[in-house]
């Protein structure tokens, strides 16, 4: 059962950690732009993606493989930094901080 | 057996590296395009299903952000569907990642819903859902030689998978690693490669690390194959038992494609390419070459091509269809798509200055899956 709920909802912005979507994925769950995990504690980004992806298989595959990775355009910010100059799926993620994914530039 | 063309059309899927466009043609000649569709998402595999009464187009699609999945449609692209839980995933265990689809094959008529896809990491795959769902074969990915198998210039890919009538028989083919056969449908493999060269080897004749371009099975002839190889051309006539060249009369041994008549025995088409350090039409003149004899001799095929081409036709950027006579496709990395009616000897122009082409697929449907045209 996924504990991902919709921003806005009950839980007070301390004891939850909001992903924001880029626009492109956000029809991959169910329209929603953020996506809400409960939180009392640091978690880390991988449980994080985890929970807020549980419901939504097909947004889960085109943020990671199937071995767990990121795939390599996508990019994962915490506070600013992008997850892999942090400790990549561990960095830890505090209630009420927000995570952002954003695609990198890339292609031609 | 022929078709009627009164009640019936014809529809083309063109993958290319930033998405896919449909045609559609009541006659082959006179063609509607619609797309993009997935834009800036490569499309290098495509499988159209026209088994069980219904039309279903199957893609391959991957996006350089978002990773590789399989979408299909049942009305000509109006709508298309991911499975919830991706068609194709390497299940837990093989510390695999799916990279790429480089080949969705329907399966005989008498096996409906029946659909194999081939993929890299070099792997292949089986459906008995009309392509919702895929197992990994799992006797070519947990083969001893697959440590030794590399990568081709477009990656490592099984990207030919020849099934015969009887399901028994699967020929595969792969980039690089050769041709590997299986005689009890897909549980056991073994490479079969002799004759084929790999000049860029040390040993030039191994037991496989061939690069192997594109395989197909003559339709009539039970046993014979014909492959294009990473420089040869060749024909087997005892289940890939061994291999001999058939390149005798071809402007040039390099090249991507290897297409079979649907039907009729001896008959295949080719298109050449200078050579590896040249992957040109030789002396930048496009054509078709088509053997009706298994490869004796072959015939320069050029009517209605341009005059001057100096793009490359890659492996599955050219398909036949299933008609009377059947129809010839392909589209070259420059964007130009063309279409025969008449098994290569007039070729038309279908579309132009789409991004590089890498798959094309053609089938005959019902003319009344078509939307109504002007």
């Amino acid at each position: 059962m996924n504990s991902a709920m919709i921003s806005g909802g009950a839980m007070p912005a301390d004891s939850a950690i909001s992903v924001v979507l880029p626009s492109v994925l956000q029809p991959l769950a169910g329209g929603q732009s953020i996506l809400t995990a409960p939180a009392e504690a640091s978690v880390t980004v991988e449980w994080l993606l985890n929970a807020v992806t549980g419901d939504y298989p097909a947004l889960s595959r085109r943020l990671r493989d199937e071995t767990g990775a990121v795939r390599r355009y996508v990019n994962i910010y915490v506070n600013g930094n992008e997850i892999r100059r942090l400790q990549g799926l561990v960095t830890a993620v505090a209630p009420g901080q927000e995570v952002l994914i954003i695609q990198s530039v890339a292609g031609g | 057996m022929g078709r009627m063309a009164n009640a019936e059309s014809y529809v083309l899927a063109i993958g290319t590296k930033k998405g896919l466009w449909l045609a559609t043609s009541p006659d082959r000649r006179d063609w509607s395009l619609s797309g993009p569709h997935f834009l800036m998402s490569e499309v290098p595999s495509i499988g159209i299903d026209t088994r069980d009464g219904r039309t279903r187009i199957m893609v391959g699609v991957r996006s350089e952000h978002w990773g590789p999945t399989v979408f299909h449609s049942d009305d000509l692209g109006e709508t298309w569907n991911e499975p919830e839980n991706g068609a194709i995933t390497f299940p837990d265990g093989t510390d695999a990642a799916l990279e790429r689809i480089w080949q969705i094959h329907p399966d005989a008529d008498s096996r409906p819903g029946v659909v194999w896809a081939g993929c890299e990491p070099i792997s292949v795959w089986k459906s008995t859902d009309g392509g919702e769902h895929f197992e990994l074969n799992r006797g070519l990915w947990d083969h001893p030689h697959r440590s030794e198998w590399g990568a081709g210039y477009g990656g490592a890919a099984a990207h030919s998978i020849v099934v015969d009538p009887t399901g028994e028989k699967v020929h595969v083919a792969m980039s690089t690693g050769g041709v590997y056969r299986s005689l009890d449908g897909g549980t056991s493999w073994e490479p079969r490669n002799k004759g084929i060269s790999a000049y860029f080897m040390p040993d030039p004749n191994p037991e496989f690390g061939q690069c192997v371009h594109k395989i197909a099975a003559d339709a009539a002839v039970d046993g014979r194959l014909y492959a294009q190889n990473h420089h040869g051309v060749y024909r087997s006539d005892d289940d890939a038992e061994s291999w001999e060249s058939i390149a005798e009369g071809l402007p040039a041994d390099f090249g991507f494609v290897m297409l079979t008549h649907p039907r009729r025995a001896g008959t295949a088409w080719v298109i050449p390419l200078k050579a590896d350090g040249e992957r040109i039409p030789p002396d930048g003149k496009l054509a078709v070459h088509r053997t009706d004899d298994a490869g004796a001799s072959w015939k320069r095929l050029d009517a209605g091509l341009p005059d001057a081409e100096y793009n490359a036709v890659l492996r599955d950027a050219a398909s036949v269809d299933g008609a009377e006579p059947a129809g010839v496709y392909f589209g070259t990395r420059g964007g130009s798509v063309y279409a025969s009616a008449d098994e290569g000897e007039h070729f038309t122009e279908v579309a132009s200055h789409l991004p590089d082409v890498l798959c094309v697929r053609a089938a005959v449907v019902s003319a009344a899956l078509l939307p109504a045209r002007p």
